[in-house]
């Protein structure tokens, strides 16, 4: 019981972070702390969700989950048990294996999926986008709509509709790519997809649905910054109100109804130059990097 | 690009161009200027096929190849993909920004506009 608690207090203080970290302002002037700080979280809730199950098994053998493990494994080889480990405990034993293996599963899934739907959209690039010298580094799209995105990867494509090269400004469209090429280089899909695992691994816990969200966002702020290193803020925000107004044509305006809150907090943050790290995101960080050594440090010892 | 990715894409051109199917022949004959074996052709329709871009069934002793779907259909699944009315929610793009309507359009105007003042 005493190691679960450890495990049960590591998820309850990700808990209180990551309320804190969902009120709190700060995340929106310092996205990459705040990233680093969810990335931290995720790790902790992963490995405290296949620890909890797995320490209330071990918990006849009084001694840390890690060595409690090894025991076991010797005494599953020898074939004998001791007296005080009953079907209960082997069988929370394998919930938390069985969850360890989920959480594994799900991201691979996720890897998979994605992979499998980046190939189609290369495949269907390579035979109908075009290169265009108003748009260099990325491919064209022959559409009305205004859309601009990234398909990540190790080969990556920045794409651009018509419609954006036509509703945007040379300079805004430079800074559009640039926020792009962000997303693309610094692998920003890969950050978010231990939170996809987790939410799949994890259903009907929704403030793990709530810390991606957030997640998504941060990444699109961190885009955002990489962007104004070589455009200025304006320009930015200019093509992103831009962007959200456009009339969309290829779909009835009430599917794309759902507000979407997160480009008008990009655009304010756009607003107020970037300031110094505050006080409350490194006491976050510090926070979420012991909730995440916590269970690492139960696991091996 | 390389140069597999852009034989496919004009062997894709010239079938979008012609009304109906087409055999590896006239395929090679409307590519005229590239000078492709009629074997390379045929490599490239195969692996068109095998991606699920062109279809192909036998006329007579030919085999005859046409497109899934039309160029204007293929852009406007990448564009569905990309502005997010398909597909699912953890797919695989990263978007610039959604559209929005309303109310929440209103609020971001006004945030330019105080800007600018």
């Amino acid at each position: 019981m005493f190691y679960t608690a450890h495990f049960g207090a590591a998820v309850l203080g990700c808990y209180l972070v990551a309320w804190v970290m969902l009120k709190s302002r700060w995340p929106a002037t310092s996205p990459t702390v705040a990233i680093l700080c969810w990335q931290g979280i995720g790790l902790a809730v992963g490995l405290s969700a296949i620890g909890i199950p797995i320490s209330l098994g071990l918990a006849p053998y009084g001694r840390p989950p890690g060595t409690a493990f090894r025991i076991l494994v010797n005494d599953l080889a020898g074939g004998r048990l001791p007296a005080e480990l009953g079907v209960g405990h082997l069988a929370l034993i394998s919930v938390g294996l069985g969850i360890g293996v989920v959480l594994f599963w799900s991201t691979g899934a996720s890897l998979r999926h994605a992979a499998k739907a980046r190939q189609r959209q290369r495949d269907l690039l390579a035979l109908v986008a075009r290169a265009d010298p108003a748009a260099p580094g990325a491919l064209v799209l022959d559409h009305p709509s205004a859309a601009a995105y990234c398909v990540p990867g190790l080969r990556p494509r920045v794409v651009i509709s018509a419609g954006a090269l036509s509703l945007l400004p040379r300079d805004e469209l430079a800074a559009v790519l640039s926020h792009e090429h962000a997303h693309a280089k610094e692998r920003h899909d890969l950050v978010l997809l231990p939170f996809s695992a987790l939410v799949r691994a994890l259903p009907g816990v929704s403030w793990m649905v709530r810390a991606m969200a957030a997640v998504a966002l941060l990444v699109e702020m961190r885009a955002d910054d990489r962007a104004r290193r070589l455009h200025t803020d304006e320009l930015l925000a200019a093509a992103l109100a831009r962007f959200a107004t456009a009339p969309s044509r290829v779909t009835p305006a009430g599917m794309l109804a759902a507000a979407d809150h997160d480009i008008v907090a990009r655009v304010r943050r756009l607003r107020a130059p970037l300031g110094p790290t505050p006080l409350a995101a490194l006491v976050a960080l510090a926070s979420t990097t012991a909730l995440a050594a916590l269970p690492v440090a139960l696991f091996l010892s | 690009m390389t140069r597999l990715g852009d034989l496919e894409r004009a062997v894709m051109d010239v079938l979008w161009d012609r009304s109906g199917p087409a055999t590896v022949r006239e395929v090679v004959d409307a590519l005229d200027g590239r000078d492709l074996a009629y074997t390379t052709v045929m490599t490239v329709l195969d692996r068109l096929a095998g991606k699920g871009m062109v279809g192909r069934e036998r006329t007579g002793r030919a085999w005859s190849y046409q497109p899934v779907a039309g160029r204007d259909a293929y852009i406007a699944q990448l564009m569905l993909d990309a502005l997010e009315m398909a597909g699912e929610k953890d797919a695989a793009l990263v978007r610039f920004a959604r559209s929005v309507t309303g109310d929440e359009a209103e609020v971001l105007r006004a945030a330019l506009d105080k800007d600018k003042a």
